[in-house]
């Protein structure tokens, strides 16, 4: 570690992973006040020019590190990953803490209910911190189409962490959390990993529950772990993953062994296919030159490297453009200023009738690319366009999972760069929302089959920013993604000598006093 | 206001129109749990108790098919000769409303787990001799879940329009609903009112043999859509339908569809177009009054709900459930008519009534067939019209006519005494016997005094006694009236008959 100060310094607490901090508080070297508090310190120090949070919950998480020293000290132990903090996404319903999914329309609304997830990461003892920024309703690849302003990449505050969920990654690479949890509805885990050199995971579709998270596009999202290790990502997923009763789509299977995966890291044998089609034309160079490396490191492991063709991928974003709006369409009319969140009133009416009242509190509380897609998404589920538009991409997204099952009758993963580029400059792509689909070009044809993927940090690009490897199996079968993962991770860590997000320039500190 | 609409004589109408029908009926399940979530569904709770994230929609809520609900589908489904569906999914029936959480309704669209069925209905033949059956054919039948329910306080009509506030109540959303939806039913001629009516109380009496539904019209777990439209005789292009919703008693169904009927022809007579809309439907008045009008802005986006997965009932499980049907109704009615000894003209007056069940528990009670029959379709059929209550709503109980009708049999309490038992019942003074006891209502059991008030009566009326003597034994009614004034009342008729016959004769 490249740490200048003391075994147990803030500072130091704040480097370590998940799974590093979990045995130090199961042995009692570290409480789980101090990990937090610590987490807590760093977050006071650097969010102000990150702005990974929309809301930190230091009592909330403060009290549950106490519990969960308590439950330590009673000799109960809940998990392996007990006490370690974690922070999570805003679109993650939390019961007392203000829940917005980045949007205006929701401002001040706090959850009467836990997500699954929630559930789950209170039961297994992980104090959270805060919630994280966004897209607004996951929207966006760039978190600037959150409501409450951008979030901003750690290697370069005026270069974006990606989206949907660069919060969350952002939180993990600027060392705010160790752990944090992302949705993915087309790449929103995945993309901002790989450019924030993080790992992100979107588990099989139905593996984590959606119960809870507010809904984007309810057949596509995914929710999964951000972190920096891939080990810490396997241990998070055991305990966010799952069958869930509340959740009808949710799968009826134990999680296959993410963990045992992640600490065997073993690919002798495995055949490793490349899909040409989302590999080479339209990449930066310096993003194919570290896939091409990553290749070779996992040859010298032992795996074999094949190419595969997945000719209906490059269709996957125009439906993928059709689902998510027709679906968001839908899954976003429940905002109508009459239950719940903002109610605006229109500009001078005296006595406004419900649908004017909805008509201002919409107008004032989506943002432009909300509306954008919603237009969208209504246009193509509308009579005489459905099967035109809604019906014409679900035969697409038909055609994209049988490519996927006849690459995975020739490979056991299929891997390609996480996203075409490295991180853009914040304001960049703003005007020109195409060129902003696009980073979602690799990522994409995971969530329309449902199959899990992975992103794993894999170097530097000529521009000094991080890129990522995607990994991606078979449903069901996210043990190979941590399988791969840990191997590369391993060789790339060997190559480097420490942690890729150890190279990131440092964050300016701002004094804090408590 | 509304304007009322000019209508036609009926039975002009019927000359010169052929009316058309489609009967849409939503019938509420007594599963007791919600559709999509575990919230209880009992009726007449504190408002709002009896919801959770799901039935409100609350952002990240998801839902989880009832299979309870299901079940209660597939054995409607089979019980009204449908197809079972393999495999069939929900869908998203978008639109706004006020009452509605997710500004969407959880449907089946062109999935529907039932379809291609029929229900054969019995109603009195043309010249009223007799019974013939009319079938109807089902389209499908389908899931969906319910929506709240509106108050609006401070205006005086109740209406949206006026109130100060509105005040909603979520209780009854996600309340499971199937929804029975009937191919356009022709070739009723002048008794489509009738036919709908007879539809509505066959599928009212299946649905409570199901044991599915509390098929309580009033309460609006049974509640009608019904569509009209006329074709001119001879004609065989279907005309333009209006939808008349929410009907939710029998007559109301009958009188709604003969009102639209003639309010059709009045339109087409003048040359005017019938408008697509939907129509309200005024008890009191006997009236429909324009409701919305049908239009592009009823483009409900339907797309697969993707929050579920498909339903896949296994042919096993649907055979199994095929074999918890009830008898089917007609086969049930011809049995039970055989068994009680009813004329076909009788148990018509019985199936009319809505009396099948209580009738078969007053003679598991012990009144015979005949008797159970004459007081439920009679007086208390009667009363219960007369106060607009359901017939299994009076107040009294098929033990309570049972009891009644022994005391007659016995000989205790004659026909005119034992509706007073009844008042007393009603009015709640306990049970026929106690009733008959508190206010003294008793036949006279001796004959002595009997015997005198027939001597006394036959001498009185000499004119009349001469008639019976001379073989007009019709006569004797006069002096049998004589006995029971008599007597205030207190007598056996036919004792005293008798024993003026003997007097006579
Ligand atoms: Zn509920």
């Amino acid at each position: 570690m490249s740490s200048p100060s003391s075994p147990s310094s803030p500072h130091d607490i704040v480097r370590r992973g998940a799974a590093e901090l979990g045995a130090a508080i199961a042995d009692g070297s570290l409480s789980s006040v101090e990990v937090t508090q610590a987490h807590l310190d760093r977050i006071a120090e650097v969010d102000d020019a990150v702005h990974a949070f929309l809301h930190v919950d230091a009592e909330g998480a403060l009290a549950a590190a106490r519990a969960a020293d308590e439950a330590r000290a009673a000799g109960e132990s809940r998990s392996p990953l007990a006490g370690v903090p974690i922070a999570v996404k805003d679109i993650v319903a939390t019961k007392g803490l203000p829940t917005t999914a980045g949007s205006r329309i929701l401002q001040g609304w706090i959850p009467p209910y836990d997500a699954t997830i929630t559930t789950r990461l209170r039961a297994a003892g992980l104090p959270i911190l805060g919630k994280t920024n966004m897209d607004e309703f996951a929207m966006g690849s760039s978190t600037e189409h959150s409501a409450y302003g951008p979030t901003h990449n750690p290697w370069d505050l005026d270069r974006i962490p990606g989206g949907s969920g660069g919060g969350s990654s952002a939180a993990v690479a600027a060392f705010e959390a160790p752990l944090a949890i992302g949705t993915d509805t087309g790449g929103s885990i995945r993309q901002p990993a790989a450019v924030t050199g993080t790992v992100g995971t979107k588990p099989t579709y139905g593996g984590v529950s959606r119960y809870g998270l507010i809904a984007l596009a309810s057949s596509l999202d995914q929710a999964g772990p951000c972190t920096r290790s891939v080990l810490d990502a396997a241990l998070l997923h055991e305990i966010i993953g799952g069958h869930d009763e509340m959740d009808s789509t949710s799968i009826d299977a134990p999680v296959p062994g993410v963990v045992e995966a992640a600490r065997r890291g073993d690919v002798s044998g495995l055949r490793i296919g490349v899909v040409d089609e989302i590999s080479g034309e339209g990449f930066q160079s310096g993003v194919r030159a570290r896939f091409e490396e990553s290749l070779k490191l996992l040859e010298a492991r032992g795996a074999e490297i094949v190419h595969v063709a997945c000719p209906s991928f490059v269709k996957g974003l125009a439906a993928y453009y059709l689902i998510l709006p027709s679906e968001a369409s839908s899954n976003l009319a429940k905002f109508d200023a009459m239950r719940y969140g903002l109610r605006v009133g229109p500009q001078g009416v005296d006595s406004p009738s419900a649908e004017q009242v909805m008509a201002a509190t919409r107008d004032a509380g989506f943002g432009e690319e909300v509306k954008r897609r919603i237009i969208l998404g209504t246009y193509a589920l509308s009579a005489g366009y459905y099967d035109a538009y809604y019906g014409q991409a679900q035969k697409v997204r038909t055609l994209i999972a049988r490519d996927f099952a006849a690459a995975f009758e020739q490979a056991d993963v299929l891997v390609t760069p996480t996203a075409p580029t490295t991180a853009f400059k914040l304001g960049e792509k703003l005007e020109d929302p195409m060129a902003m689909y696009l980073n979602d070009v690799a990522t994409i044809p995971a969530n329309l089959a449902g199959v899990p993927g992975m992103s794993i940090p894999n170097g530097l690009a000529e521009d000094g920013l991080p890129s990522g490897f995607q990994i991606l199996a078979p449903a069901t079968r996210d043990d190979r993604l941590y399988e791969v993962g840990a191997a590369l991770e391993a060789a790339l860590l060997e190559q480097w000598g420490a942690p890729i997000l150890d190279q990131a320039p440092a964050l300016p500190v701002r004094e804090v006093t408590r | 206001m509304s304007v009322l609409d000019a209508v036609v004589d009926y039975d002009d109408a019927i000359a010169r129109y052929d009316p058309v029908m489609g009967l849409e009926v939503h019938v509420e399940l007594n599963t007791e749990t919600k559709m999509f979530c575990g919230c209880a569904t009992g009726f007449g709770a504190e408002p709002n108790s009896q919801v959770c994230p799901v039935c409100l929609g609350l952002p990240g809520a998801l839902p989880v098919v009832n299979a309870a609900a299901v079940k209660s589908a597939i054995r409607i489904g089979l019980a009204l000769n449908c197809s079972i569906a393999p495999w069939c999914r929900f869908a998203r029936k978008n639109y706004f409303y006020p009452d509605m959480t997710k500004n969407f309704q959880t449907s089946q669209y062109d999935e529907p787990i039932a379809f291609d069925g029929y229900l054969d209905v019995e109603i009195p033949t043309a010249n009223g001799d007799g019974t013939e059956i009319f079938r109807v054919e089902i389209e499908r039948a389908h899931m969906e879940e319910d929506s709240g329910k509106s108050l609006h306080v401070g205006g005086s009509t109740g209406r949206i329009q006026g109130a100060e506030y509105s005040l909603v109540d979520y209780n009854r959303a996600g309340v499971p609903l199937i929804e029975i939806v009937t191919r356009p039913v022709r070739g009723a001629g002048e008794r489509a009112p009738e036919v709908a009516k007879a539809y509505v109380a066959a599928l009212r009496d299946l649905l409570k043999a199901l044991g599915v539904s509390d098929v309580r019209m009033e309460q609006g777990s049974v509640r009608c859509d019904a569509n009209v439209s006329l074709m001119p005789r001879g004609e065989d292009e279907l005309g333009t339908r209006t939808e008349t919703k929410n009907v939710n008693s029998l007559r109301s169904i009958e009188r709604a569809i003969r009102y639209e009927i003639s309010r059709h022809a009045a339109v087409l007579d003048s040359g005017a177009a019938i408008q697509q809309e939907t129509r309200h439907w005024h008890e009191d008045t006997g009236v429909t009054t324009s409701g919305r009008p049908k239009s592009d802005a009823d483009d409900y986006r339907y797309f697969p709900e993707p929050d579920l997965v498909p339903v896949a009932p296994s042919s096993e499980y649907v055979e199994q459930l095929r074999g918890t049907l009830p008898e089917p109704p007609d086969q049930r009615r011809k049995r039970l008519q055989k068994d009680w000894g009813y004329t076909d003209l009788e148990m018509r007056d019985v199936l009319n009534a809505g009396a099948t069940e209580l009738i078969e528990q007053t003679v598991a009670d012990g009144a015979s067939p005949a008797a159970a029959r004459k007081w439920w379709t009679g007086e208390i059929s009667r009363r219960a019209n007369a106060e607009g209550r359901a017939i299994d709503d009076s107040g009294v109980t098929p033990a309570h006519i049972a009891e009644l009708s022994g005391l007659v049999a016995s000989g205790r309490l004659n026909d005119a005494m034992a509706r007073q038992v009844l008042d007393g019942v009603l009015a709640g003074e306990g049970t026929p016997t106690q009733v008959a006891d508190a206010r003294g209502l008793a036949l006279a059991q001796d004959d002595g005094a009997l015997e005198a008030a027939v001597d006394k009566v036959i001498a009185a009326n000499e004119a009349v006694a001469a008639k019976v003597r001379e073989g007009k034994l019709n006569a004797a009614g006069a002096l049998i009236g004589g006995v029971m004034k008599e007597m205030r009342g207190q007598a056996d008729a036919a004792r005293a008959r008798e024993l003026i016959l003997a007097r006579l004769t």
